[in-house]
């Protein structure tokens, strides 16, 4: 495997605009509990429980979920900053270090992670240049190279260079560094990008510019991203398709339109029914949701939602429902009994949406 | 973002852009540091130009001037035990203590440092097995422990050296595990392995920038107790061993004239206080004048 390529040069498109950007397989991830040492068992949080979806090239994929419903498990399990348990990523047709597969350094430099807390992702002792060079120097550009490509990124995400090249992390506010994160996670050009929680940190007109700077990136450069939120707006801005995760499930996944258009499940519906609404005449009055989620290390049986769902049935508990397509639409898959007719639940996804 | 929207700097804008002239601007603003560090500096000279700039001959014995008080005729600061020109041996004297003060608390600094951020950066088990290790260094008092080392290893400097050197070696790694421990949980460590890169690289650019600050203001502070531990092992008979000018060992062989010319007596004792509380003044600035960040 070349690991001199520049990073002016995208990597090449393997497996051409149908092959899936990512494919994610049955990803599993459980954390032991620590009990006290009389405790025989050891016990186990399902942050993560057997996870499948896969990425289009070129789209957006926003997975969104309350907080503790494995998101960010998700994002560190695909870029390897965290081993699974078990499950297969592809990569534009190829598995990750896996014999013949993609090497970890190539594929590192193929995606990229933008986290959420700016100031802790970012080394204090850096300055801003240094920060975005590190990268590429680690793959090899030679130093002058490194500085001009810093330079570039720096105006390419609105800071001056001049200016903030030469700063440091305390010195700048949180949208500027915020921005300087996007910077790096593009110092080699990645084809997929992972926006943990990117701009949840930010205030609402902050947030705004970075957002559209994010569109203007993905359109220039061809990207993917992986955009984790727990903020329907902004999802509903930035994504073409949505996964909706609950207790390291996904419980509903579909393009943006289906999702906020037409959401299957009770708990999707809770959720957008819990977005403030711009309009006085509609109020929310009742709390769409209520509780917690149930504890994770004793997730509940059959379907994790049923405790917290206004139709859960006998059937309910007894079956964990599988993902199916919801009507005809391939794309729109659900994890609700009602959705299947076979499943014994008295009544239907089209009986509760009307 | 236009360049009319810039945050203001902070009040440290300083010419150098490094950190460390940041630090070292900062540090000149600090007029009690400056005043500090110059006592310190008037120390260290006379202590290493001592042999031109000493007024006699620190060995030479003379029977008939045996404890002359201050300020007499030849002899500014008075004659020891032996008749021996006090002045002289206190500059020879600053030499030896000042090399026990520094050399165990750099040697402690350097290898401390390297455990420390080794355990910190391994974690898990490998954490556990050093840092356990350590714990049974630090539970003793390093005084008793000092004494102890010493002992077994027989008087002399080199073997105090040594045994201050172990006595501060467990307190640095500490630090150093610790802050390691911490820093190596942040996002920017995720964020250079994102980059690909090896964990040497991510040690010597992102942890160790990170953690050789605390390390460095902690050790600071060590030098003053290195200080006085190492008189204190010269004035039980441990350390340094008679003729050599050492303070700690003055104090020692001054104590039976305390009640002829206790000024005199009191003299390698006040030197003693002053260095260390130099020392530790002068940390407590650095400390300070690192913290600029954040």
């Amino acid at each position: 495997m070349n690991t001199n390529l520049t990073p002016r040069t995208p990597a090449p498109d393997r497996g051409g605009p149908a092959q899936p950007m990512l494919i994610v397989r049955d990803l599993k991830k459980y954390f032991p509990v620590r009990g006290n040492l009389l405790q025989r068992k050891p016990k186990f949080v399902h942050a993560v429980d057997g996870v499948s979806f896969s990425v289009p090239k070129g789209k957006t994929l926003g997975i969104v979920g309350e907080s503790g419903c494995g998101k960010s498990t998700t994002a560190r399990l695909i870029a390897h900053l965290m081993a699974p348990d078990s499950g297969t990523m592809i990569f534009d047709g190829e598995g990750v270090a896996e014999y013949g597969g993609l090497e970890l350094k190539e594929f590192r430099r193929n995606l990229q992670m933008v986290f959420q807390d700016s100031f802790a992702s970012l080394n204090p002792r850096l300055t801003i240049a240094d920060t975005i060079a590190y990268g590429p120097r680690i793959h090899g550009i030679a130093a002058t190279e490194a500085n001009r490509l810093t330079h570039d990124l720096l105006a390419r995400v609105g800071l001056e260079p001049g200016q903030f090249g030469s700063r440091y992390p305390h010195e700048l506010s949180g949208g500027q560094r915020q921005r300087v994160n996007i910077a790096r996670a593009l110092a080699y050009d990645p084809r997929l990008v992972i926006l943990d929680e990117a701009v949840a940190a930010l205030d609402k007109s902050v947030q705004a510019q970075v957002l559209n700077l994010l569109q203007e990136l993905k359109a220039e450069r061809q990207l993917t991203y992986l955009f984790i939120s727990h903020d329907l707006h902004v999802v509903h801005y930035l994504s073409d398709y949505v996964m909706v995760m609950y207790l390291g499930q996904i419980v509903e996944s579909g393009p943006v339109e289906n999702i906020y258009g037409e959401a299957a499940h009770p708990y999707t519906r809770a959720l957008l029914s819990a977005v403030p609404s711009m309009n006085p005449e509609h109020r929310t009055l009742v709390s769409p949701l209520a509780g917690d989620p149930p504890n994770p290390i004793n997730a509940p049986s059959g379907c994790r939602f049923r405790e917290r769902c206004t139709h859960a049935q006998a059937i309910c508990e007894a079956l964990t429902p599988t993902i199916m397509e919801v009507g005809n639409n391939i794309h729109h898959q659900v994890a609700c009994h009602m959705n299947n007719p076979m499943s014994g639940h008295t009544e239907t996804i089209q009986e509760i949406s009307a | 973002m236009t360049t009319s929207l810039l945050m203001p700097l902070p009040a440290v804008a300083a010419p150098g852009r490094s950190y460390w002239a940041m630090v070292w601007y900062q540090l000149r603003q600090d007029r009690m540091a400056m005043l500090i560090a110059s006592i310190l500096l008037l120390i260290i000279f006379s202590a290493i130009f001592a042999p031109w700039l000493a007024p006699a001959d620190p060995y030479k014995a003379s029977m008939l001037h045996r404890l002359l008080p201050l300020g007499s005729e030849g002899h500014l600061l008075g004659t020891d035990e032996l008749g021996r020109d006090m002045l002289t041996r206190l500059m020879y004297g600053g030499r030896i203590s000042l090399l026990m003060g520094v050399i165990p608390v750099l040697a402690a600094f350097v290898i401390g440092t390297a455990i420390g951020l080794f355990a910190g950066y391994m974690g898990g088990k490998m954490n556990m097995i050093i840092m356990r290790v350590l714990d049974v260094f630090y539970a003793f008092p390093s005084v008793l422990l000092a004494v102890a080392i010493s002992g077994a290893l027989g008087p002399g400097m080199s073997n105090s050296l040594i045994a201050l050197t172990l006595i501060f070696v467990p307190q640095v790694v500490r630090v150093a595990e610790s802050v390691t421990t911490q820093v190596r949980k942040l996002d920017y460590i995720e964020a250079a392995r994102m980059s690909g890169a090896g964990a040497f690289s991510i040690i010597r650019v992102h942890v160790l920038g990170n953690v050789l600050e605390p390390v460095f203001v902690y050790s600071t502070g060590l030098l003053s107790i290195s200080m006085i531990l190492a008189s204190g092992l010269s004035f039980l008979g441990l350390g340094v061993k008679p003729p050599e000018p050492e303070w700690g060992l003055m104090l020692n062989t001054l104590r039976s004239a305390i009640y002829i010319n206790p000024w005199l007596a009191a003299l390698p004792g006040v030197m003693i206080f002053i260095t260390s509380i130099a020392f530790n003044l002068l940390a407590d600035s650095v400390r300070s004048a690192m913290d600029i960040r954040r």
